[in-house]
This record gives structure tokens, sequence and C-alpha cells, in this order.
């Protein structure tokens, strides 16, 4: 039903129902928000959205307001500007000065209010509150100073992580964002997946950064600094780095890599390639003795972490197969540190990664022999274009080039990985070849992509139908698993990634991570699917060339020792 | 003392709208909600702890710390205000070296500033466990923390 | 239930009272009922205020006290616990009754008078410092030289409908209560009327809700009871967050069956069958009062399942409330009780569509539930025949601060405020000059001198730029400052606030320093620290005005009351404060200057000695003087000089 409406002295239509807000954009008139999020039902707490009513004593929250009759607006009136810049001041009152060093500089929803409202005194001041500043997580830091509590880190780690690391603590003055008996946050259930730092509208969240020992390093000749770029960077940093967007940047990337200094570089998704091929055969394995089963994917470092706290029952059901980032991190400094005749202490092995959980990863104790880490430093998608400016690249000038050897060569499916649903197929079409040793007629598993959190699909290998499940959002996975528990059988496989959408939606993302800008991410992977010839793991050359040099068979005894971990149970407070 | 679990066993068909009469009853028990207790009652709800965390400590009646031997509440309500309570507020943190919502390192003493206490004509009003004091004034309550403090010694 | 046996009247009082079953002598009913009105008792009666203000000044040792004497001097009379009559100040209270004499009340009885008290009455002798006075009655003797309640002008000048059985009856007692008219009013309506009919009478009756927003009762309960729902609820607010009030408390305290009652008529009006009682759980007393009172009450068959056989199903819940002001919001407190955070939310929806678990939801404050009852009982035109045009009825207070009375008042609405301050609360304090009466609690605010003349109602008051807010009522005299008052409930909300949106949060906080700025002297006078207190101080209107503007709760949108108030009726003091750096009262202590007397000062020392901040300055057996700029204003010297050498400006 329709109504209309006025809005600054215009008659345009309100459906019934439907927020003020919503009517407002639809009509082309922006009024700014602060704590809404799309796709969240609208807790009207900041009141940066306020609109004059008529016949309304004070100001209505236009998010959370719905039409339901007939109402005169004003979106712009000098009292309504008057209130939000008064609120705006009211943030900046106590709000550390330090715009110029902070970590969100310049991507700030409060710096660009204050432009927008044209604040240029700051005519209250407040007593500023005195922070801890939270460094205490490998990924994530908090710094309480600049949080303005519009509690969006909250909602998505409850509604849409269902971790719920963060809560509301106490009331008035003294209300700030805690972790559970406000332990640090290194201590507590966070699984470092950074989908609260895509939300904070300011720098209150954001990742450790590693830039410094980065920048050493580089300088550094005595050490061979080796980096490795995560599947999904390449489709995510196109518009960033001034390039046309929805396109693979994979050459141009290498190229930029090389100017920055690093001495090799290397494409994740070679070894993404090695995961697909160690996990399908463990599966098949499992499936042939009908163990452990549904074997459960282990490349999401935040889905591992939930999984020893909230769910050590499934230990055993997880796959022992690294991550990708761990395979090439150990590959390098044993294979090719033999190859190349450097010894592994010389290596500083980087790697960039859509993900703040990486970081956490890297720097766990399985990942670790004899006092060298498999990785060194993990930097985030963000942290690569900052290095990008600091060292003055222009990517618009340079040419396509190659990985180095010997990792240079990837399926598809490798790439594939960083998008919910591409583990899968990509497992699916090697399970296939090792238990059949054939190749899938249909190698496109339609039902595995897209958006949605949960999917699921039965495809036949040999006589067998193997049930596959795909999560997205630690929501469904807790779901899934209770239905497991529960005595759900049909599934052989699933794969989980905690954040929704999977890496190209990771926490370590550039900013723009809105619906549209995932799609396009998606589409051009699979694009890449469709055009390219080789789209199964077990076919990439280099890989067939590193199991016979050097690996053996799949789970070989090297293999196991190389390639595999193990996980325990941790005791946080959930 | 009955352990956590009979507490809990009271509310066996528990639903989210249980959860502060739970932690009241945890607290008129044990004195204050440990670590322990928030974990249990998580377990028992199941809910996260930090939901419990939050909710608890959003309401002003939950404590974290146990009280003290000696648990003094003052009146801060607004009638005790007029009467110039703040003196006596005052001398009670000088004498103890406590704040609201305090303990002293021994244990002994706790401080609470509530809201009126319905004996405002007789401002400023205290409590010490169950014991009342009226018409305060800087030596009267001097005079008080020290008989207590001698009655320790 | 070890009462159960105690219910000597039960089937009587339902049966003959209730009922008006007609198979018992009129002589009888009255005869019984005399009884157990005590207007005719066998042995004497004396009863106790237990209340938690007369507890504080001791009235449950005095309760021991008395037990103990009865037996001591082997005297066989009944002794029962009371609420308060109101006049908190004078407790502890008791009242003795002799078989054919009206019942004495005495104030501040404490265990050294109460045995000459006693005997005393005992034997004819009243103890005149401690009689308060005689409960009229026209079938007993009177007492000579003892004067009627309700000649004292305490009484006098109310109009004791709410409070009506406090400090009277036995709290504890569901017979005392049917017997003095209870439940009459509940059972009229289960077995004659129809929801509607009782929300017509309620909306016709003009009844507005005591709780705050002053919104017609009957209206609310409309939409709710027209509004389609699996269930609906009601919720008495028994919050009373408000700092400084005890009304509910006390009321609740002196007559939990009038509550009770009040729930269930209005209950039944909205079609719900659960109702909600959300009380501060520090509120130990009255808990454990209307708890007896439910017992007690479905005892008799008058909650839970088809109530005296009207098909009527009702139960009470007591839900105790964990400190926190900004529960008493209706949503918050909805909040509060699906077990969150007590975080309001934004109305429109209102509760009375999508309340509790999202069902339609009355939320109605104590008082307006208790006047439910005496509507019905009395009828539309009487009530509306108290009060004035828009506002009916009676509205209690808990008036406090320097007024000779503390305790409740029940005035009827239209009432001038210095009836209220000089007749029934006896006037100021020790002489006292008045200051200013601050009405509301924390999202109130202040009058002066020159509104004594208002009259208290909702349209009037409100011209003043007050809200009848909650039932608190302080009274200041001229020992008191304006700016140390709201820097007070400033204070209070920058706590109390739920935090969730920025105007309340960060406006009440920032409102709060620059209050605190004016009231003290800046740490080091620059230009630039002078500036920021200016600048605050012309902030203020600004905030106050975007606070009341977009506030998401009515906790925000009231929390610049009281300085919007002052600002309008006490300016002078704020520009004394800021700009001559003085407060009148002497409250503000860091604004005090101190000057030493040279011709007092005997150079002892001992000022420089304990001077926190080294401010004084001088020699042995020489005069010293202080550095203003180094002083806090502490008094520490003023407090020390034996030779009164210190001058306090
Ligand atoms: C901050 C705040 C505190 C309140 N506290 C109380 C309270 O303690 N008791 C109460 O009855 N109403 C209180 N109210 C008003 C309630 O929200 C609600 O309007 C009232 O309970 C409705 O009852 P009534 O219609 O009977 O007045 C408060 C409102 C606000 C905004
Ligand atoms: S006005 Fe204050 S109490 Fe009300 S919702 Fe906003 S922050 Fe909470
Ligand atoms: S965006 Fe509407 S209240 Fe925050
Ligand atoms: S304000 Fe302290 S007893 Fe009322």
């Amino acid at each position: 039903m329709l109504i209309d409406i006025e809005v600054n002295n215009k008659k345009i239509q309100a459906k019934k129902g439907e927020t003020i807000l919503e009517t407002l954009n639809r009509n082309g008139i922006k009024v700014p928000t602060l704590c809404r999020m799309e796709g969240f039902t609208p807790t009207g707490a900041c009141r940066m959205c306020v609109v004059e009513a008529e016949g309304k004593s004070g100001l209505i929250p236009s998010c959370s307001y719905q039409i339901e009759e007939p109402i005169k607006i004003r979106t712009h009136s000098p009292r309504v500007i008057q209130a939000r810049k008064m609120l705006v001041e009211l943030l900046l009152s106590n709000h550390p000065d330090d715009c110029l060093y902070c970590a969100s500089n310049g991507n700030c929803q409060l710096q660009d209010l204050a432009v927008e409202l044209n604040i240029r005194e700051r005519r209250i001041s407040g007593e500023k509150t005195k922070s801890n500043l939270d460094q205490s997580s490998p990924g994530i830091v908090k710094d309480p100073a600049k949080c303005i509590l519009c509690g969006r880190c909250v909602r998505v780690c409850e509604e849409v992580l269902d971790v719920s690391t963060f809560d509301f603590y106490k009331r008035g003055n003294k209300t700030a964002i805690v972790t559970s008996m406000n332990k640090d946050l290194n201590f507590s259930n966070c699984i470092n997946c950074g989908q609260c730092l895509l939300v904070c509208p300011t720098g209150a969240l954001y990742e450790k950064t590693n830039l410094d020992i980065v920048q050493q390093m580089l300088s550094n000749t005595d050490v061979t600094v080796i980096v490795q770029y995560s599947p999904s960077i390449s489709v995510s940093i196109a518009d960033e780095l001034g390039l046309r967007s929805g396109k693979d940047i994979n050459g141009v990337l290498n190229a930029v890599l090389r100017r920055i200094g690093f001495n090799k570089v290397f494409d994740t998704s070679f070894a993404a390639d090695v995961a697909i091929f160690e996990q399908s055969a463990e599966l098949a394995d499992r499936i042939k003795n009908d163990e452990n089963l549904p074997m459960m994917s282990s490349c999401c470092p935040g889905w591992i972490k939930h999984m020893e706290q909230s769910h050590p029952d499934m230990i055993d059901n997880v796959s022992t197969t690294k991550s990708p980032q761990q395979i090439l991190g150990t590959l390098i400094k044993s294979y090719f540190a033999q190859r190349e005749d450097i010894s592994p202490e010389k290596i500083f092995s980087i790697s960039i990664m859509p993900c703040t959980a990486k970081k956490f990863e890297a720097q766990r104790e399985e990942m670790t022999h004899k006092g060298i880490s498999d990785i060194d430093v993990v930097l985030t998608t963000r942290e690569l274009l900052k290095l990008v400016k600091l060292y003055g690249v222009d990517a618009q000038s340079l040419d396509e080039e190659m990985p180095d050897i010997p990792f240079n060569t990837r399926s598809s499916a490798g790439k594939m990985v960083s998008v919910t649903g591409g583990v899968a197929e990509g497992v699916a079409r090697t399970l296939n070849y090792h238990l059949t040793g054939e190749e899938l007629s249909d190698i496109k598993i339609t039902k595995l992509r897209g958006f949605k959190d949960r999917k699921e699909v039965s495809v036949k290998i040999g006589k067998q139908e193997i049930g596959i499940a795909v999560v997205s959002g630690i929501k469904s996975a807790n779901k899934l698993i209770a239905e497991i528990r529960e005595g759900k059988s049909d599934i052989h496989f699933i794969e989980i990634m905690a954040c929704p959408g999977g890496c190209i939606n990771g926490g370590g993302q550039a900013f723009n991570n809105d619906e549209k800008t995932l799609k396009t991410r998606s589409k051009t992977i699979y694009d890449l699917d469709d055009k390219e010839a080789i789209n199964v793991a077990h076919k990439n050359s280099n890989l067939i060339s590193l199991y016979d040099e050097f690996l053996g068979e799949q789970l070989s005894e090297k293999c196991i020792k190389l390639l595999h971990t193990k996980y325990s149970k941790r005791d946080v407070l959930l | 003392m009955p352990n956590l679990e009979e507490i809990l066993e009271k509310y066996p068909f528990v639903q989210r709208d249980n959860l502060i009469p739970v932690l009241q009853d945890i607290q008129d028990e044990f004195g204050y909600l440990s670590e322990e207790a928030i974990v249990k009652v998580g377990k028992y709800l199941n809910l996260p702890t930090v939901k419990i965390y939050g909710l608890a400590t959003f309401y002003h009646h939950f404590r974290f710390i146990a009280k003290g031997k000696y648990h003094i509440k003052i009146c801060n309500g607004t009638s005790c205000h007029v009467n110039s309570n703040i003196l006596i507020i005052n001398e009670l943190e000088k004498k103890l070296g406590i704040k609201d919502e305090e303990i002293t390192k021994d244990g002994l003493f706790s401080l609470e500033e509530t809201t009126c206490m319905a004996a405002c004509g007789e401002g400023p009003v205290m409590a010490v466990n169950d014991k009342y004091f009226t018409h305060l004034t800087i030596e009267k309550v001097a005079e008080i923390i020290d008989s207590y403090k001698s009655m320790e010694e | 239930m070890s009462e159960k046996a105690n219910f000597k009247y039960k089937d009587f009082l339902i049966e003959n009272v209730l009922k008006l079953k007609s198979d018992k002598s009129e002589e009888e009913v009255v005869a019984k009922l005399n009884l157990l009105q005590r207007k005719k008792i066998n042995k004497p009666v004396i009863t106790v205020s237990i209340n938690s203000s007369s507890i504080i000044l001791g009235a449950q040792k005095l309760k021991t006290y008395i037990e103990e004497y009865l037996v001591d001097r082997n005297i066989d009379a009944e002794i029962i616990p009371v609420g308060s009559l109101g006049l908190s100040s004078l407790e502890p209270v008791i009242s003795v009754q002799l078989p054919g004499k009206t019942r004495l009340f005495y104030k501040k009885v404490l265990p050294e008078n109460v045995i000459s008290i006693l005997d005393g009455s005992f034997n004819n002798f009243i103890q005149e410092e401690n009689i308060l006075g005689q409960l009229k009655n026209d079938i007993q003797d009177t007492w000579e030289q003892v004067p009627f309640l309700d000649e004292l002008a305490y009484f006098q000048n109310q109009q004791r409908l709410i409070l009506k059985n406090c400090g009277f009856i036995n709290p504890e007692s569901i017979e005392e209560y049917i017997a003095s008219g209870g439940y009459k009013s509940f059972y009229k309506v289960i077995s004659k009327n129809t929801p509607e009919e009782v929300c017509d009478i309620i909306e016709n009756s003009m009844l507005r809700g005591r709780g705050g927003e002053g919104y017609l009762t009957g209206k609310k309960w409309k939409i709710a009871y027209e509004t389609p729902g699996d269930q609906k609820y009601l919720i008495c607010n028994a919050g009373e967050s408000d700092p400084g009030a005890f009304m509910e408390r006390l009321l609740i305290e002196s007559d939990p069956h009038k509550v009770v009652e009040g729930i269930a008529i209005s209950a039944y009006a909205i079609g719900a069958q659960k109702a909600y009682i959300y009380i501060e759980s520090e509120y130990k007393l009255a808990i454990e009062r209307v708890k007896n009172a439910i017992t007690q009450a479905r005892e008799f068959g008058l909650l839970g399942h088809d109530i005296l056989e009207s098909g009527y199903n009702l139960e009470i819940i007591i839900k105790k409330g964990a400190g926190a002001y900004v529960c008493g919001e209706e949503t918050a407190l909805i909040s509060s009780l699906e077990g969150k955070r007590g975080r309001p939310h934004s109305k429109p929806p209102y509760p009375a569509t999508k309340g509790l678990y999202n069902q339609p939801t009355v939320v109605n404050n104590v008082e307006t539930l208790v006047n439910v009852p005496i509507i019905i009982e009395k009828g539309i035109e009487w009530y509306k025949s108290v009060g004035t045009k828009d506002s009916k009825g009676t509205k209690v207070f808990s008036i406090s601060g320097k007024v000779e009375y503390n305790g409740l008042v029940e005035i009827e609405m239209g009432t001038k405020l210095r009836d209220v301050i000089f007749r029934v609360a006896g006037g100021m304090k020790n002489g006292k000059r008045f200051k200013a009466v601050h009405i509301g609690g924390p999202s109130g605010g202040s009058l002066t001198e020159r509104h004594l003349d208002t009259l208290i109602d909702y349209e009037s008051i409100m011209l003043t730029g007050v809200s009848l807010g909650s039932s608190g009522m302080v009274v200041l005299d001229e020992d008191n400052c304006i700016i140390d008052m709201v820097k007070y409930f400033m204070n209070f909300m920058q706590k109390e606030s739920c935090g969730i949106c920025i105007p309340c949060r960060e406006g009440t906080r920032r409102m709060y320093e620059i209050l605190d700025n004016i009231s003290k002297r800046p740490k080091d006078e620059n230009g630039h620290t002078t500036l920021q207190r200016f600048k605050g101080v012309m902030q203020l209107e600004s905030l106050a005005e975007v606070l009341k503007d977009t506030s998401m709760c009515g906790l925000g949108k009231k929390a610049s009351n009281p300085v919007l108030s002052t600002l309008k009726w006490f300016r002078e003091e704020y520009e004394e404060h800021i700009f001559e750096r003085n407060c009148e009262a002497g409250v503000c202590q860091e604004l005090r200057t101190f000057e030493i007397d040279v011709d007092a000062c005997t150079g002892c020392t001992l000022c420089a000695k304990k001077c926190p901040t080294g401010a004084i300055f001088g020699t042995a057996k020489n005069a010293h003087f202080i550095v203003q700029d180094k002083c806090i204003g502490c008094g520490i010297c003023f407090d020390t000089c034996k030779f009164s050498a210190i001058i306090s400006k």
C-alpha cells in the first residue's frame, strides 16, 4: 500500500510499513547514519538520522520509524542540522585528537560526518576517557578511547557470527564494549575473523599491523624476503590500485610485489591446490574406512579456533590438512629452501591475506618447527595497499608478470577456495579422482555456488552418493553441527568459513564489502573457472612435480609431517 | 551453603527471562557473582557468558567482588544530599581508603552508595550490615568506623 | 503457609462482605465487622508501625520491647504491625487502643520511653511529649485533651484516598483489608462489568497516569484491549527509581492489598491473565508484604483460576529490579523483564500494541493502579469532583529535605504548593528561609518562592517548565546551593543513562562537567581555561535542547529539565558562580576563598603544616598569609585554626 507523505515540502510516495530512511533513500535524499547496518533491524541508537516531523515534539529517527500514515517531514531543517551537528560534536568532545596517526585515518565515518556537518572548532570539550589499548590479540587491536559505542561490532559478532565476543558493559558514562569478564581479547573467545573491524565506523577496532617488520626485512639484504598472496587478493583490489575493477589482476600484482622489493613472489593458489589434493585424499580414506565423517574443512583459521573452543567434540572430524597459507609456508622453508640452497633461518616469509585470523594462525604453536615459523608475518589486504603506497608503486604502469618458480602454476579450483563453496567444489572434483581415478563428468557444481549461508548437495562419485554441505558464517556452522550431533548423517564433507561469503568478504579485505562488490569478486573467480583449462587441483603441473620430487604419495609420511597439523581443546570463556 | 547447582535446579524450565532472577538468587547466596557462577549459568541457559556479564554489569546491584565483613551502605538520595551527606561520604572514603563499590584490602569494609532509604528526615543515613545510623556527622562517622576497627583488633 | 489456620473469617468475608449473601443477620455482620475494623475490641490492641522508615529508627527492636513489657506486666493485649501513617519523621509511631476507648497514636517512641508511654496509657495518663493524637470514632469514648488526628494540620490539609488505610490497618492481613472495604471493587467488576465497561469507567473518570507522562489511563487500556494478541500483560511499575522518593515503597508496605486489587481490576479490564509487579529488589519489606498479599488473595480465591466463580483467571508475578533508574521507563522495564539489559526502545510501537514478548502490554504506575479501585467504589462523578478540570483525584508525594515533617502527603489536585510545604509538611525546619522546592526527581525541576502559589496539577506545574514526574518533592533552604543540586542530578543521570543513544550518554556527561567546572576554581587559571568555562556554560542551553529533541527515551529527553528550570528561575545563582566565583550557600567548597586575619594570627604554623597544597606561607610567631593561586578552598586551615584567624569568604 502506498502512502503520500511530504518531504521538504515535496510530495512523495512511501510504502506502508517501510522506514522513513528507506523512502528517503529511494527518493535520492541522503540522511547521515551511524549505528545502522544494512540488513540488520535498526536499533535507533545513535540518533544521527533524526528528521523533523510535523506534530511530533521531538525529532524522530528515520532509520527505525515506520511510515504507517501520512506524515510531513523535514530532513535538513536548521533544527535537524543543528541537532546532528551537536551529536557529532558530542562524540568529538572527548575523542582523542590523533586522527593523523589513527589506523582509520581517511576511512572514518566520524571524520566524514565532521566534514559533512562542517564542524570546525571544539565548542564543547569533555574529559577524555582513560583507555586501555588492548593489543593482546595477534589479529585485532581494540582502542576503547575511539569507540563511539554504536554497537555494530556487538551485533555482527552475535547475529552473523554467533560467536558473541563483545557486549555492552555497564551503563551511562561507564558504558563500554568488552569481552566476557572484561578479559583481554587474546584470552577471549574472539576468533579473530575481523568482521567487527569491517563495520567499526572509527578506529576503535583495527588489525594488528606488522608493516614495520616487513619494511625492516625488505631493507635487510641478509635475508630472502618471500611473499605469498591469497587467491582472493587479486580480485579485490583492482579499484584501489586504480585498475579496472571486476578483473583478476594476478599478473599485475606479481609485478607490484616485485617492485616493492620482495625477493620471491608466490601465489597461495598453488598451495590451495595442494590443500585440496591432501584434503580430498584424507576424505577418500575416511569414506573408505567410514570413520570420522563428516569431514570438516580446515582452511579457515577463524573456524578452527571456534571449533577448538566451542565444538571440541568435533576435533576428530576436522581435516588435519593445514591451510594453504601454512602449506606454502612450510614448503617455502623446506622444499624451496632445499632447492635454492638457502638456510630456512635466512628466509623471511610473508603472506598477504584478506584475513586477520591468519595472523593468529601463523603464530599457533603447531605452525612452528624447531623454533622456525612456517610463516613469519601476515599482512592484510589493507596493509598491502598501504605498502604499495609507501613504496610508491604505480600499478597502472606495470605489465603482468608470473609468480616465481617452483610454485607458479595453479588450477582454477585453487583460486576458487576464496569464495564460499569453492573449497567444497574443488574437493569434490579431486575426491572423484582419488576414489575413481576419473574426472567428474560435470565439474561445475552450481548448487555449491552463491552467497547463501548454507548450501547442500549430493554428488554421485562412483557408485556412491557423497553429501556435501557448505556453510559460511559461524552461525550456520553452529546450526549444522547441532544437527549432526542430533544424528544428521547424510553429509560426508563440510566446508566451513567463518566470514559470510568466504575470504572475499574476509575481515582483512579492503573496506568496500557491500553486496555488489562481493558479487563482482565472486563472478571474477568463477569466470576464471569457465575460461581456464586446468580446473582440478590434481592436474596442477607443479603440484605433480612437487609430489614426485619431494613429498611422494599423498598422505605419505612426509606429507603428514609437513602438510598436516593437529588441534586441541581450548579453554576460553564462551 | 547450597551450591550453585541447587539454585539452578529451582529453575527447571529456564529461559532467558529467568536470567535476572537466577543471578539475584546466586548473589543472595554467595554475596557476589563469581566467574565460575557466570560460566555455569551460561551453560545452563545456553547463553554466551559475555551476554550474562553484559547484563549483570548493566544493573547496579550485581557485584563481582565479595562484600566486606562490614558492608557499609551510605544513602546518597536527594534528601541526604541536601543534608550534606557528601561530607560523610568523603570522610568514609578517607577513613577506609576505598570508594563506592570497593572493598578494603583486609576484606573488612566495603562501601556502597544507595538511593533513598526512606529516612530522609534523619539524614544523612547509613547502614553497616543491618545496623542503621542516622543524623551522621563527620565525627560520628569517624567514631563508628573506629569502633568497628577496634572490634577487629 | 501456616497462615491458613488464621483465616477465621474467610467464609464470612467472602460470602457476607464481598458477595453480600444474606444468610446472616445484619447485627451479626456489623458485629463481626466492628471487631475486624477494631471499632469494638475485647482486649487492648497495640500497633507498631513497621516500615522502612521506622525500622531505621529502631521499630523492630521497639516491638520486641513491647512484647517483653506485656509479658512482664502480664497484660493480655494484641500487638499488630501496621504500615506508615506517612509521618516518617515522627517514627517510630505506635498506637494503643483500650476496649471502649479511641485509639491513641504516639510518635517518636523509643525503647527508653516506651515503658512510661504504655504504663501511662494503661493507667489513663498520657505522656504529652509523645502523643500524636487520637482517631475519631463515634462508638468509642474519647480521651480528654488529646487532639484528634484529623484536626492536626498535617492531616487537615490532605485528602486521603490512596493512603486511607496506611498506618491504620495491618498490611499483612487480608481480613482487615476486606473488612475495611477492600476487594469490593474487584468483585464488583468481575461479577457485573465487562472489560470494556471497566475501560470506559476509567476513561470517563479522566484518571491520568501518575508515572510521569500523565497519559489517560483508560485510553491506554483500550488500545491494549483492542489490539489482538495471544496473551496480554499488565505490568505494575513500582520501580520508583527516583533517588529521593520513597512513596511507592511506603505505600506498598502499608497497604499491599490495595495494590493487588488495583492490579487485578486493571488486568481484568485489558484482558490480561498475567500481571507483573516490577519492584526494586532493595525494597525487601515491600516485596515481602506484597508477596504475602498475593498468597493470601490466592488463598481467598481472589487470584488464580476462576476467581470467585467469575470465569476470570489471573496470576500476579513479582519481578525484582536489579537497580537501574532507566528501568522505570516502560520499554526498558520490558527489556529487563525479558532478561536483557534494561535498554529502552524507540516508540512507536508503544507497549500497548507491542510490549512484553511483543504482546499488548499496559504499564501503569502503582499510584495510578491504586486509584482504580477507588474510582470503581466511589463512582465516576464523585471521583471527578475531586481535583481540577483536567487533573482529577489526588496526588501523593514523598516530601523531604528541609521541612519539618518528612514523609508522605496526599493532596487533592489543585492544592497550592505553599499549603503542602507550609501546612502539611509543617514548614521549614529550624526556622530557615525557604529557597526552592524540587519536584519530580532527576527529570524534574526546581521552583522558587514566587511559585509557591502554583496549583499542583498536571497543567499548572507544566506551565512552570517542570513536570509531575515522580512523586519526589525535596525542599531546599538557604543553606543549599542550586548549582550543587543540579550537579547532583546530572551526576545521577550520567551514571544512569542506559548508554545507548549519543545525546543522552554524552550530553549528560558533558553537562555534568560544565556544571562541575563552574562550581570549582580552575586548577590553573589562564585565558584558555576561562574561555573553556564560558564556552561550556554557553553550550548548556543548546545542549539541553538537543538532548530533549533527539534522545530516544524520556530519561534523556528530561535529563536537562533540572538545568533548564534552574537556568530560568535561578539565573542569578548561576551568574554568581560563573562571574563572581562565589557560592552564597557555601556548598561549593572549592569556590570558597580564605584569608588570614593578620591581627588574630599568632604564627602557630599549624595551618601551614596542614594545608594540602602548601598555599600558606609564614614563619613561626609571625602572621601567615595564603597564596590564593595555590589554594583549592578545601577549608582545612579554617577548621584547624585555634584562633579564628582564618576568614572564609
Ligand atoms: C527515565 C524514566 C524513569 C521512569 N521511572 C518510572 C518509575 O519509577 N515509576 C513509574 O511508574 N514510571 C516511571 N516512568 C514512566 C514510565 O515510562 C511509564 O510512563 C509509566 O510507568 C506509565 O504508567 P502511568 O500511565 O500509570 O503513569 C519513567 C519514565 C522514564 C523516562
Ligand atoms: S535517552 Fe538515555 S536512557 Fe534513553 S535510550 Fe537514550 S541513552 Fe538510553
Ligand atoms: S542510524 Fe538511525 S539511530 Fe543510528
Ligand atoms: S535521601 Fe537518604 S534516606 Fe532519603
